[in-house]
């Protein structure tokens, strides 16, 4: 349903062969043009583009991503880029478009203090937990044994089945 | 104390019961940004009449409905006859956001299975739908007098999703001032 079915014949086979040829890599013939011819901007372009969720196929990258959109978004990063713009803003222009879900990295806020914390809070929880069984386990002493009990041990010890009434 | 050894088996229920949701839940709808912000701009070529232009600017003062659709997409195909139906009984103008289509394509689907749009803007390189945040046509704004995005649907609109997001969300908007 999100397919581009726009994409003409040509271009869909070009970009398969270009995809095959560079084995599935970086950059397909389709989209050669869109390159920057700084490869300094193009790098940081790619690197961007690394932490920007593809919206369409949603655990691509926005740098990974061939889908129409990914091709806009990466577009849109280096325009903004190459007219000096700093990543910080680049990102805010994206997510005041399409929302904290185009990051990777969710931001830090009240709605999302439980996935920040969450991870710490069940590592604080289980130590503390731990710490304090082993703690009370250490201060249990046990029960000084009773005859019945000493006289099994010794059988035990001495090879021998225990008596049978013994047994509990 | 007796019950300890349950323990586990609450956890697993907890864990199955959140997994359950999770399940239930639509990966695909990601909750706009946009809504309660104020729609972007844009003012474009229409596609019945390319020397003729409309905009946000037009539909100020009034509640409406953006539907962005195009004809390669197959939740368009999906939902047009629901649009087609609503079209005729709304009580808000549906206008149209043709998005990276080609001129042709749009007129012969719309020729084939009938124009439900007041208006349809012809956004060919999806820029204006980039402003929107369009990630996966269809999709359906409603905006509101002030010209504020009030709901997003993403995906093909059905009478059920109309009468019970968008029907009470027009209403109370219509009667406010």
């Amino acid at each position: 349903m999100w397919v581009d079915l726009s994409l003409s014949r040509w271009a869909r086979c070009a970009t398969l062969a270009g995809a095959l040829l560079l084995g599935g890599g970086a950059q397909a013939a389709g989209q050669a043009s869109l390159v920057a011819d700084d490869p300094e901007l193009e790098a940081r372009v790619l690197a961007l583009s690394h932490k920007l969720r593809c919206l369409v196929c949603q655990n691509e990258s926005v740098a990974e991503s061939r889908a129409p959109l990914a091709v806009d978004m990466r577009n849109q990063v280096r325009e903004q880029l190459a007219a000096g713009k700093s990543e910080r803003e680049v990102v805010d222009f994206l997510v005041a478009r399409f929302g904290d879900f185009v990051v990777f990295t969710p931001p830090f806020r009240v709605s999302t203090a439980l996935l920040w914390f969450g991870p710490g809070l069940l590592l604080v929880l289980g130590v503390s937990g731990l710490a304090l069984r082993l703690r009370r386990r250490a201060q249990e002493t046990p029960a000084p044994l009773d005859d019945a009990e000493r006289a099994r041990a010794r059988a035990l010890l001495a090879g021998d089945p225990p008596p049978e009434e013994s047994r509990k | 104390m007796k019950a300890k050894f349950l323990v586990p088996l609450f956890l697993f229920l907890l864990l199955v019961g959140f997994l359950a949701y999770g399940l239930r839940l639509n990966p695909r709808e990601v909750p706009s940004a946009l809504i309660d912000k104020p729609a972007p701009a844009f003012r474009l070529a229409q596609l019945h009449q390319p020397d003729s232009q409309f905009g946000t600017d037009d539909l100020r003062g009034q509640v409406w409905l953006l539907n962005v659709w195009a004809s390669w997409c197959v939740g368009c195909h999906q939902e047009h006859p629901y649009l087609m139906e609503l079209a005729r009984s709304a009580p808000v103008p549906l206008i149209g956001l043709n998005y990276k289509d080609e001129r042709a394509d749009a007129i012969q689907f719309l020729n084939s299975k009938g124009d439900p749009y007041q208006h349809i803007g012809v956004d060919a390189d999806g820029k204006v739908g980039f402003e929107y945040g369009v990630y996966g046509a269809p999709e359906t704004f409603l905006i509101d007098r002030e010209g504020v995005i009030r709901y997003k649907h993403i995906g093909p609109l059905t009478r059920e999703i109309y009468e019970r997001e968008l029907k009470p969300r027009i209403e109370e908007l219509s009667r406010v001032g």
